[in-house]
This record gives C-alpha cells, structure tokens and sequence, in this order.
C-alpha cells in the first residue's frame, strides 16, 4: 500500500500558512539561498538528478527544459509560471497558491538563477481573486522583505478567461499582449519564447517542486515514486466519492489505493468512469483502478497522466451528458484559430446533442469517430486532439450507452440521481 | 465615465510593470472594468492611446477573454460551474434554479443590477463540486437552496461572504481591480484552505 | 550588404527530386514541381501561420516520420525529407479531405450570388479536393451580412474561412491594423473597432487576397462574373510607383482592377487609388468630336480636317510653347517634345504642371535623368532620408517598401520635414522637424554613407536651395539618390525631353553634340539651341505677349501656382488644348481636340526608377487618338512630319536613343531663403496631397472618397495655445488671394508651420491661398 507523502501540502493545516512568515518557521528561503551560492548550471543538473518532470500534463523533464536555454548570448532570459490552471477537473495549483504562494516564489528564484534570467511571470488565470490576492501579497511581501527585487523580480499577471492560455504558446501571446492564440513552434520558448527571448514556460506545482529538491537533495527526490516517474505530486480527486480532496503522494499510487485511504466511491454506489488527468486524458473504467498513476503506466493503459485530475463518476452519470458538456467546452474554449478545432467542435457538439436526444442513428456514431479522426493530429495545437478524447474513449468503453440513448429516444438516465443532494429535496 | 488623473497614474504604474508596454493590456482591461463595470469604448479608446496600439488591436484582445464583459453587469457578478463535473453533481440544477428564481437567462442581469448570471468553466475547485463563483470569490458545496440564499442576500444588500475568501464579498468592480494587479490588503482574510485540499495531509498525519 | 551565396537543399517530393534554396517552405518546394497542395491561410509575402490546415502532408527526414500531417505551409524543406502530399499518401489525402469538409460546415451556400464565385479558391479546391457531398446535417453560423467596414469595403462573416490573410495584410504589409480578428472559437470574426472603419490606403489589397468571398468592394459588388470579364494587363497611371496592373473588363467598360504581380516593384499590391479610381474615364462627360471656337467666341463641334487646320494655323502664327501635363505616357510626352522641337521650333515645353523652379529644373537634368537608383537599393540600404517627401501618400508602393525592410530588420528612416505625417509614426523614422523653407540645412547636417538612399519628393523642389543641398549630401556621402515625382509621366517626361533644358535621352540643350546626336535621329539640321522657358516663364511670355500659342496636353491650370495668371495665359493665347474630357483649359481653347484616355491606348510610363511600365490599351477605341497620333496630323498640316503615327513607332523610335553618355549639365548653387520673421497670427504654410483626395483621376469614385483622411489644419501645441484652440476648434488660415476655414488639429508639427491638405475637400490650397510650402498665411481662430 502506496503512502501518502506530504511535501508541498505538508504545512497547509496551519491558519497563516500563506504568510511569509509561516513560510519561514519551516525553513522558506533557505533552499533559494542555497541555490544562490551554487553554479547555475549545478542547480540545471541537481533537478536534471532529482528526476522531476512537468507538472503541467506533459511530463517533460524539468532539468532538461532548462538546459534548452542558450547561456551566454547575452540576451534577456524569462521564467514563466504557468498557473493557468483551467484544464476539466484539474484543481491543484489553485490550492496550493492559496495555501503558501511562497513555495512558488523561491522555485522561480531559484529557477532564474540557474537559467540565468531576471525576471519570472506568474501567469495565474483570472477567475480566482483570493488566490491572486493570496499571490500578490506574497510578492509584495517578498519584496519589502529584500527577497525579491535583489537580482530576481516577479510579475503576477492575471488571465481573463480563456483555457487556451493554458497552452504555452499561447500564454506568452497573452502575455504580450495579444489575443492568446498558440503559436508555431518552431521556434520553441527555449529560444524564442516571451519578447522573442529564451523562456522556460513551467507550470506552479513543477516550480513548487524545486526549493524542497535543492534543500533535500536529488536523491531524496529519486527515492519516491517509479523509474521514470520520480518524486511526490498531487492527485486532485474529485466527484462521485465520499472525501474529494488534495492527495499528495509519490508518482505511482493507484486509484484504488486512493479511493481507499479516502473512503471510496459514495455510499451505495460504483464506479463507473473517471479522467487520470483531466478531460482531456481519455477515459479509465474499473478496469484501470490498479494502473500506476505515473507517466508510464496511464500511458500504457491508453491514456495520459496529465494533470492527475481524477474526475469520478458512479453508474448514476450519463456518459453521454458528461462527454457532451466536455465537448461543449472544449467548442467554448476553441480559440479559433485553427479549422479543425474550431469548426470540428462546433459539429461535435451537435452531433452528441442529437444523440444525447436520442436522435440519429448508429451511423452518427461512426461519423463522429471519422470526425474525431479529421480533428485528432490536424489541429494546430492539442486542444482539439484532447477534444476528441472523451468522445473517443467514451464510445470505446461504452458504445452500448450512446445505442440505449437511439433506442430509448433519449437519455435513460435520471440526472438527479447524480446530484450531490439527491435525496436531500434538492 | 471619465478617468480621473489618479487612474491615468495607476494606469501607467500598470504598464511600467513590464518589459514592453503591450504587456499591460490585459490589466488595463481589467481596471478599465474596475471603473467602468464593462469593457467600455471610452476604456478601449484610453488603452489604445496608452499603449500606441489601434483600438481595434485593443478590441480584438478584450473580445477574446470572457471576463472582460461588452456590457455593464451585475453589482455581484455569478457563475455557476456547468462544466460536466459540477454540471453532474448538482451544478446544472443550480444553474436553472437560479435562472428561474432571478427570471434571467444566461449572461443576464437583474432589473435592479445587483446580480448577473453566467454559466461558467471549470474554475480549478473540483473537489468543493458543486461550485459557484460571486465576482470570481469561491462559494463551495452548494445547493440549490444555498444558491438562492446567496442570491438574495446579494440583493438584499448583504451578501453571503465566500467559503474561500476575504471576509466579506467585494464589489464586481472591487474585485477587477485585484484582477488588474492592485492589492485591496484582504489577501490575509478567509481560510488558508478548505477541508478537502487538507484531506490528505490529514490522512497523512493519521498514518496513510 | 554582400549577398551570400545561397544553400541549395534536395528534398523528395511525392517521388519527384527538388533542389530549392535552404528556407523554402515544402508548399513553395512542392510549386517547383508543378504539385499543388491545396491552402487557403499562405501567402508568399506574409509571415507563415499554419492556420487553415488545408495543406496538411506526410514528411519523413533520415528515415523518421512526423508522427501526424504536418501543414507544408509552415515547414521549411530538409536535407533527407521525403514529402508525400495527397497525391501519394492517403493520410494526406484524407486530412486535407476531412479539413476541407470542416471549413465547409459553416461556410454558406452562396456560391450564385458571391462576386467570388468562379475566381475561388475555396470553390476551386472544394471540388478539386473535397467530397461531392457533406455529412454536415447541423444548423450552420449565421451573422449579419454584408457589413461596411469601410465605404469601400464590405465583409460577409459567414462567408470568412477566418484564414488571417486580411488581417496579417493590414497589419505585416500596411501596418494599419484597422482589422483584427475578434472574438474567439467558432464565434471568432473579422472586424474592426466599432468607431473606426478599415480606411487604410491598402484595404484593396485585402479584398484582393481573400480566398473567398468574405471581403468584397462596394464598387465591384454584382457587377460581374470573372469569366465575362477580359482582362489586359495594365499599368498603373496614377502615381510613379510603377504598379503592375490587371484591368477587367466587360462589354467595354471597365469594372475592376487589380494589382497585378512585379517582384521588383510592387510585390502583389497597389493601393486603393491605384485600384478603385478608373472610373474618371467614363463618370466625365467625355469629349467625342474636335471643337472649334467660332466667330462669336463658341466652341463648335469641327470635322478632324477642319480643326487639324485651325490648329496648324494658329500655331504657326505667333511663337508657341508646349505644355504637357506629368500624365502623358513615356511615348506621348516623346511626341510633345519633338513636335515642339520640330514642328514649333523651340524649347519652349514644359512637363511640370505643378509648382517649380528652376533649381528643380537643373536637378533633374543633373541627377535624375538616367539615373538608376531602383526599388532594390531600397531593400539593401543602411538608412534612407526623406526630403519632401511623404511616401505612402504621395508613392504608396516606396511606403510599403520601405515598411518591409523597417518590420524585416529595423530599417533607419529618416524624414526631413515641418509635419511629422502618420507614416513616419508607422515606420518609427527620425523625425527631423524644421520651419517650411529650411530644409537645406537640415539636409546638409545628415551622415549617411555610400549604402544610404536619399528619396527626395518633387515638394523638395518648393524650398530654395533644398535640392541643392540634396546634391552636396549624394555627392559628399556617396549615397544613391532618386527624386520621386507624384505623377506616373513625369520621369517619362524627362527621358522624352518635354523640358526645356532637355533632349530625348537625357541630352543637355546646351550641348550641341547632344543636340546634334537628336537632329541627326530626327532627320533635321539643327535643333533650337537655347534653353526652353519653363512652365510659369511660358505664362508669363503670354502674358507679356512674346508667346502667341499654347498647345496644352493634360494640364489642369490650377495645379499651378499663381494659377489666376495661368488662367489668364489662357484666355490670351491661341490654345490648342488635346483633352479627354472637358476642362479649365478646354474652355478657353480655340481648338479642343478629344484624345483617348490611358486605358484605350498601349504605351508605357517611366516609374520613379525609370523602369519602363508597358501596357496595351484594355479597352479598344476605335477612333484611335493617341495624343502621338493627333500631334503627328497637326505636325503634317504645319508641313513637317514627325513620323509618329503609332506608339510602336514612337516605341521603336525611342529604343534606338541611347542614353547621353556625354557631360551632364551642372546645378547652380542655390542657397535657402532667409527664415521670414512672423508675427502671432502669421504661419509659414506646409502642405501636401493627400493620396485620396480631390484629384481628377478621383473623380465619380465615392466610395473611394468615403476613406480619405479627414481634412485639418495642423497647428503645434504652442501655437493652439496662443491662439486659445482646442482640436477640432475652427482655424480661419487667409493670404491677399482668399482665405479657408478648417478644424484645428494639435500635432507634431513646427511651431512655425501649419499644415493643411494641399487638394482636399475644403482645403484646396493652391486656388484658395496661392500658398503651398514656405508663404506666410495669417492664422486665427475662426
């Protein structure tokens, strides 16, 4: 039985945790003044050790991101925090900057050091005041406390509403100003990212991750989780379960254990399908309760670890209904710019309402697979291929389901029963 | 509504924030809501003339965000999370309730302007399902009947304060300017975290 | 700038080797091979964006494939890549299939009503790639349609593909991002800011690129189907950019124009003058038969015959000058030049209808005759000077030129002048501001060095000794010089002689080898010796009656300074006038002689590089009046012949002149006038033409019209100030001629200075004030 392993969330039950104060009493700033005494590059090569990889969804490894950035070219370098965090289901970055922003404040000052950059980018989405208050006091609190300002400074910037931004490119875009629409790569941020400059784009939990590295050590780190998933992370369990909750535990714990050690599935009911990392990994079943929730493993089992957003849904779901409202966001979130997505995800959607409605027949679906094939891989960015995603794998897993919904006229299912408050005269 | 010369200050504390002027579009887009309650041609005009860009180049970035609103809005501005989770859970319940209850449809506004209704994204709170925002402050675990309740009290005047958040609901426009970067120094109110983000340090203190 | 040898790189494609310089995209590779993979959002001349995704291909390099089609539009070819587009891979076929069904699923069916339809891109590649039919079942977007984004422009969302061309246009080529892309998604839309419409000078351009029928020209819209249209390539008659030319036509009458292609000169653009103002050919009422005054003083309608009589006569029997408008093709202004040389003996001819001197005159046969600065010193320039010269007003093509090097590598500009104008904004020049008249100063103090190109505007001309100090500067810092004039015939002009200090070729007058070189060509013994009078000294010999005749071609007498004098010169002399429609000079001629416009007739103009710009006449005219023509009859009726009955005689002609390789004519020196002193209300008056404005060529074109710059008084803040104005505020700006009233506006401006539109509506400046550049008008508040 995989155990629970506080690192980030480790101080988080205390009232002030937030503060720099708080920060302090269990060691903060310490790993950056650490840092600050060693060579860049040997900070570059202690995360390369530690194995720590993107926190963001993709899993790229972090050390080597960082090396990507030229040295010695005289140009300004930028850190760019991706605290975007808008991805279905996906919810641990927003906690953990309400929680203790400062965590994020020493990674980008140790981040900057080694890649040699003055200036780091908060990137936090716009939908959240608190959490921005929360960020924005921390910085200022940094500043007046000489931390920030003597070598290394941080801008918060705030989104507006828009889950593209999530996209690296499109999030420099959006931070220079313009509308956030990906761009093409190459080149790549590591050469010519924000104003043109080498840019690491990493996002909060992966920068978060560094001060306890440099003040544990690499082996520490390489001590929790698998062969090439190392470390501790956040699993973020939400829906048809008695405890939702933050989960921080080495890479590798199995949505059984968690279901476990937290209580399960609500009472009186099953699992029926869940997301590993959000609604744009494909779905999981029960048959993929013991698949290793590291990079590799989800990759096996034919999905993504992404942002390890595990998203439950008991039988009382329409599978249907949930891929539907999916794809109706991604068509909402669609930025537009390129064919497939934008104009695959406005026919995606009208295809599921007409089958959620029981209309049409067994032929749509295999028009909607075909569709998902013209969408997956031609779109410009990855957007459209995780809307293809749900829909994909849900018709995978339950075609039966979306049949019922043709032979029945419309959906079989009860959405009340799947209300948190059922039964309680809601 | 004119800019006061104080606000052309802070507008220009806003740019030199970053490297290239550009940059401070989007917080300026935000204080102009913070003044004006919406994206307003006077706003796009000011920032177009601020930063050196055409006004369209301006309308082209503030269209494109969701937030930044084409037209005035609620005192207290709501959005119920549709997104398939909450939707699931309770959210599209809550969503149609409060349509009826307030007899406004999606993006619509009160009669006496004190709230709005929006059906939103997921808003990073999955664990707190059903979520509703108020002027983007976290109400979470709701009902629909603590929805209503939160509603009324809106218009009532005296607003439910946030399950994650300062003490007291601010203001659509208070809350654009914390979006615009400024400090409102509430940032020490309201929780460090709810129960469901400590569940599993708590577990993990119990032995799991 | 040394140029580098380039790298030559061999890619496969669909089975077929290439070799294409390193940088090619694998869609232009793919071109080379006569493969074409359909795409909607490239564009060989803006910035790659891989938007559409139309073109999508499979690509292996060493051996590795893409794990997914990959847009060719966006990848640059490989040593190793093996390209298989839809020719030969399913995968391909099947992407672009899927991505041409999705475009279509918003798209209407508007095909029988859209201007596009048979000219399509997106039609075309429907059927050459898409399916027969759509699985599409759903409700398609809808929007309001059409909309005016300008006077002249509209745009159909529904139609919009949403490729970017329009906008990346408007903001890579024109930096006039007056369009953008708004909204986001499937919503996603052109548009623009709802106070300000897309009146860029370049809009055309955009209607021209769209790959469908999204953006249309309000003055084209329903007139045509493209294949019952002739098309003639044309050149453009309107400024000395040089634009190449499409010009369509249907039933005889000309519907539309379009830029046509020229690497060295134009690209793929001309602005919207160039492409939205022909219709001054049919709006005016045109003149059909020759006219001649009679006994009471009318004009009649003449046989041929008798007009070519009275002109002759007349002619003949006092001492006659020539006047030739900047607009006579290379070819007709060859005719006035010798026709004055041989049939009136003398020099007495003059192109420049427009305000000038003698400066100006000595300038251009010292330094612009056969000069050869070109479009491409531009591109390989350290930094170019602007003096009296605003380019994307007055040469909208050298505008985007130079804008193209300023966004590819920062080029340096700087512009010498009183008004800082919204293309020195747009290109971030140096603005050097000085008092209207005290330029050479200015001029004098620039560094610049052997890979610099000074562009000098005929306004230069107006300041005394600015031409003068352009010399020294070209001269001392070795840097390449050319002298823009507005009007498409005015270098044309030059190489013809239709000046009076010189002869066909660039030969000097004064020269009696050059003038022996011309009379041994023209079959005479000599040729008049003496220097020609220019344009205001011809009128003021009428005036003073040493010159009796005038035969004027395309002259508009209020293009001239004092023109009150040039209207009496007029009323005066004996005129024959060649015209193509009614005018100031018709109407006091005593034989008026109708002619064909520049679209029923070939021939070339000269652009600024002296580049020939050919053309064949697009619409036929059957009466065949060639200026050359009717100026050949005049000359036979006066006993001399020129042997100019057709443009491919004077063509031919002129290709056995070589250029004069003899001594150039040298420049006086002149220096700058004296700085007047001003009293409060008194302002040193600057000015320019607007590119959209009251021009004749303009004329009947009102959407064109609808986009043309606001008419203003500039004013410095100083000078607001004092006069207690705020903008918009009304500036009452008089001389001893009359006076104007114009709304103030505030810029960066000379705080001696006011700037005014030299001919737009409200502010025609020259009949008005008699003042353009440099004369102190009295300025208050209205």
């Amino acid at each position: 039985m995989t155990k629970l392993a506080p690192v980030l969330s480790a101080h988080w039950d205390e009232k002030d945790s937030f503060t720099l104060e708080a920060y302090k009493r269990h060691g903060g700033y310490k790993a950056s003044e650490k840092a600050l005494a060693m060579d860049p590059d040997a900070v570059i090569q202690l995360v390369k050790d530690s194995g720590l990889r993107g926190r963001g969804g993709a899993g790229f490894p972090t050390g080597m991101k960082w090396g990507f950035i030229p040295q010695g070219d005289n140009k300004d370098h930028y850190l760019v925090v991706n605290a975007d965090e808008s991805e279905p289901g996906t919810c641990k970055d927003t906690p953990l900057l309400m929680a203790n922003p400062h965590v994020l404040i020493e990674g980008c000052i140790i981040a900057c050091h080694a890649i040699r950059a003055k200036h780091a980018f908060i990137y936090i989405r716009g939908e959240v005041t608190h959490v921005v208050r929360r960020v924005n006091q921390a910085i200022a609190d940094a500043y007046a406390a000489g931390i920030l300002g003597n070598g290394v400074d941080v801008v918060l910037h705030i989104g507006a509403g828009a889950y593209i931004c999530g996209e690296e490119t499109a999030l420099l875009d959006s931070l220079e100003g313009f509308r956030g629409q990906p761009r093409l790569r190459p080149p790549f941020p590591a050469i010519a990212g924000l104003y043109a400059r080498p840019t690491v784009v990493n996002n909060v939990e992966s920068i978060s991750s560094v001060p306890a590295i440099v003040m544990n050590g690499a082996e520490w780190y390489q001590s929790m989780g698998t062969e090439k998933s190392k470390g501790t992370t956040l699993y973020s369990l939400s829906g048809h379960v008695v405890n939702p909750g933050q989960f921080e535990a080495p890479l590798g714990i199995t949505l059984r254990e968690i279901l476990e050690l937290s209580g399960g599935v609500r009472k009186g009911h099953k699992l029926k399908f869940w997301t590993p990392g959000g609604s744009s990994t494909p779905l999981f079943t029960d048959e993929h309760l013991d698949v290793p929730l590291d990079y590799e493993g989800v990759a096996a089992a034919g999905s993504m670890l992404g942002t390890k957003a595990l998203q439950i849904f008991d039988e009382t779901t329409c599978v249907v209904r949930a891929v539907l409202r999916w794809t109706e966001f991604y068509k909402h979130e669609s930025c537009g710019k390129c064919t497939p997505c934008r104009e695959g995800t406005w026919w995606l959607v009208q295809i599921l309402r007409d089958l959620e409605a029981g209309k049409g027949t067994e032929a749509d679906l295999a028009k909607l697979l075909d569709l998902c094939d013209n969408i997956m891989g031609r779109s410009f960015c990855a957007l459209g291929d995780g809307a293809t995603s749900p829909i994909t794998s849900s018709i995978k897993y339950f075609r039966d389901e979306y049949i019922a919904h043709l032979t029945n006229g419309g959906c079989p299912f009860d959405p009340v029963a799947s209300t948190l408050f059922v039964g309680a005269g809601a | 509504m004119a800019f006061s010369p104080e606000d052309l200050k802070i507008m220009e504390s806003i740019i030199k924030r970053y490297p290239r002027p550009r940059s401070a579009i989007m917080p300026l887009l935000h204080f102009v809501q913070s003044k004006a309650g919406y994206v307003t041609n006077e706003g796009i005009e000011l920032i177009a003339e601020q930063l050196d860009l055409e006004a369209a180049e301006v309308t082209a970035v503030s269209t494109f965000y969701t937030q930044y609103k084409p037209s005035a809005i609620g005192e207290y501005h709501v959005g119920v999370c549709t997104n398939t989770l909450c939707a699931v859970m309770g959210g599209d319940a809550i969503f149609a309730s409060l349509k009826d209850h307030l007899g406004i449809e999606n993006d619509g506004v009160t009669d006496d302007g004190k709230v709005s209704l929006e059906h939103i994204e997921c808003n990073a709170a999955c664990d707190y399902a059903p979520v509703v925002m108020a002027n983007w402050e976290f109400y979470d675990n709701q009902t629909v009947e603590s929805a209503k309740e939160l509603v009324d009290s809106m218009r009532a005047g005296n607003p439910k304060p946030p399950t994650r958040g300062p003490n007291k609901l601010v203001t659509w426009k208070e809350a654009s300017a914390v979006l615009a970067g400024l400090n409102d120094g509430l940032a020490h109110e309201g929780v460090q975290a709810g129960q469901p983000t400590l569940l599993g340090l708590k577990l993990s203190k119990e032995g799991k | 700038m040394s140029e580098v040898a380039v790298e030559m790189i061999t890619v496969v494609i669909d089975g077929f080797e290439v070799t294409v310089p390193k940088g090619t995209l694998v869609i232009r590779a793919a071109e080379q091979l006569g493969i074409q993979i359909p795409r909607f959002c490239d564009h060989p001349l803006l910035d790659p964006v891989g938007a559409c995704r139309q073109c999508l291909v499979d690509i292996e390099i060493n051996g590795r494939a893409f794990p997914k089609p990959q847009a060719s539009c966006t990848i640059p070819v490989e040593t190793g890549m093996i390209v298989k587009t839809q020719l030969t891979s399913p995968v391909a076929e099947k992407a672009q299939r899927g991505v041409m069904e999705l475009l279509l699923v918003n798209h209407p069916l508007d095909c029988p009503v859209c201007d596009k339809g048979g000219e399509c891109p997106l039609q075309n590649q429907a059927m050459s790639t898409g399916q027969g039919s759509s699985r599409f079942e759903g409700v398609k977007r809808t929007f309001e349609k059409p909309i005016n984004i300008s006077s002249q422009v509209l745009l159909d969302r529904e139609r919009c593909v949403l490729c970017a061309r329009c906008t990346r246009f408007s903001e890579q080529i024109a930096s006039d991002p007056f369009i953008t892309l708004n909204e986001r998604g499937a919503l996603q839309q052109v548009g623009i800011y709802e106070n300000k419409p897309f009146e860029s000078y370049f809009s055309g351009n955009t209607v021209q690129i769209c790959p469908v029928g999204a953006l249309t020209g309000a003055a084209y819209r329903f007139r045509a189907r493209p294949f019952d249209l002739v098309s003639t390539p044309s050149a453009c008659e309107h400024c000395a950019s040089g634009c190449d030319m499409r010009t369509d036509v249907r039933r005889g009458k000309t519907l539309r124009r379009l830029a046509g292609e020229d690497a060295a000169v134009n690209e793929e653009w001309n602005c919207d003058k160039g492409r939205w103002a022909f219709k001054y050919i049919t709006a005016v009422d045109r003149l059909k038969v020759p006219m001649i005054r009679d006994e009471s003083g009318e004009l009649v309608e003449a046989s041929w015959p008798e007009a070519l009589a009275v002109a002759a006569q007349g002619l003949k029997a006092s001492p006659a000058a020539v006047l030739v408008g900047g607009r006579a093709t290379h070819e007709d202004a060859y005719g006035y030049s010798k026709f004055a040389r041989l049939a009136l003996g003398t020099n007495d001819i003059d192109f420049r209808a427009r305000v000038t001197s003698d400066e100006e005159r000595e300038f251009i046969a010292a330094h612009v005759v056969n000069s050869s600065t070109t479009y491409r010193d531009i591109d390989k320039a350290d930094q170019i000077l602007l003096v009296g010269f605003e380019p994307e007003e007055e040469s909208p093509i050298v505008f985007l030129r130079i804008n193209k090097q300023f966004r590819k590598r920062a080029l340096k500009v700087i512009s010498i002048g009183s008004k800082e104008s919204i293309a020195v904004e747009k290109l971030k020049a140096q603005f050097i501001k000085v008092a209207p008249g005290q330029e050479a100063a200015a001029v004098s103090s620039q560094n610049l060095t052997d890979k610099s190109v000074i562009l000098v505007g005929e306004r230069a001309g107006e300041s005394a000794g600015v031409l003068t100090a352009v010399a020294g500067l070209a001269q001392s810092s070795g840097a390449k010089l050319a002298w823009v004039p507005r009007r498409a015939g005015e270098r044309g002009a030059i190489q013809a002689g239709a000046i009076g200090n010189l002869l066909p070729g660039g030969r000097p007058v004064a020269d009696a080898a050059a003038r022996n070189e011309i009379a041994a060509l023209w079959s005479v013994d000599s040729l008049p010796s003496n220097i020609g009078r220019s344009t205001s000294e011809i009128i003021t010999a009428v005036n003073s009656d040493e010159i009796g005749a005038l035969l004027v071609g395309g002259v508009d007498p209020l293009d001239l300074d004092d023109n009150l004098s040039a209207l009496a010169a007029l009323d005066k002399a004996f005129v024959v006038s060649l015209e193509i429609a009614p005018s100031a000079v018709t109407s006091r001629a005593d034989v008026v002689l109708p002619v064909a416009a520049v679209t029923e007739k070939s021939g070339s103009f000269l652009n600024w590089e002296g580049r020939a710009r050919s053309f064949d006449a697009a619409v036929s005219d059957s009466l065949n009046r060639s200026d050359l023509r009717i100026l050949s009859m005049i000359a036979e009726e006066m006993g001399t012949s020129l042997n100019l009955g057709t443009v491919t005689a004077a063509t031919k002609e002129i290709a056995t002149i070589k250029d004069w390789q003899g001594e150039r004519s040298k420049m006086k020196s002149i220096s700058a006038a004296a700085q007047p002193n001003l009293s409060t209300n008194e302002a040193l008056i600057t000015s320019w033409r607007r590119l959209l404005d009251l021009g004749t060529l303009q004329e009947g074109e009102e959407n064109l019209a609808g986009t043309a710059r606001q008419t203003v008084a500039v004013i410095s803040e100083k000078r607001a100030q004092a006069l207690g104005v705020a903008d918009g505020d009304l500036l009452k700006i008089s001389t001893a001629q009359g006076f104007l009233t114009l709304p103030a506006l505030i810029e960066n401006i000379h705080d001696d200075a006011l700037w005014a539109p030299r001919n737009s509506r409200g502010s025609q400046l020259l009949t008005k004030l008699n003042a353009v550049h440099g004369e102190v008008v009295t300025v208050v508040r209205a």
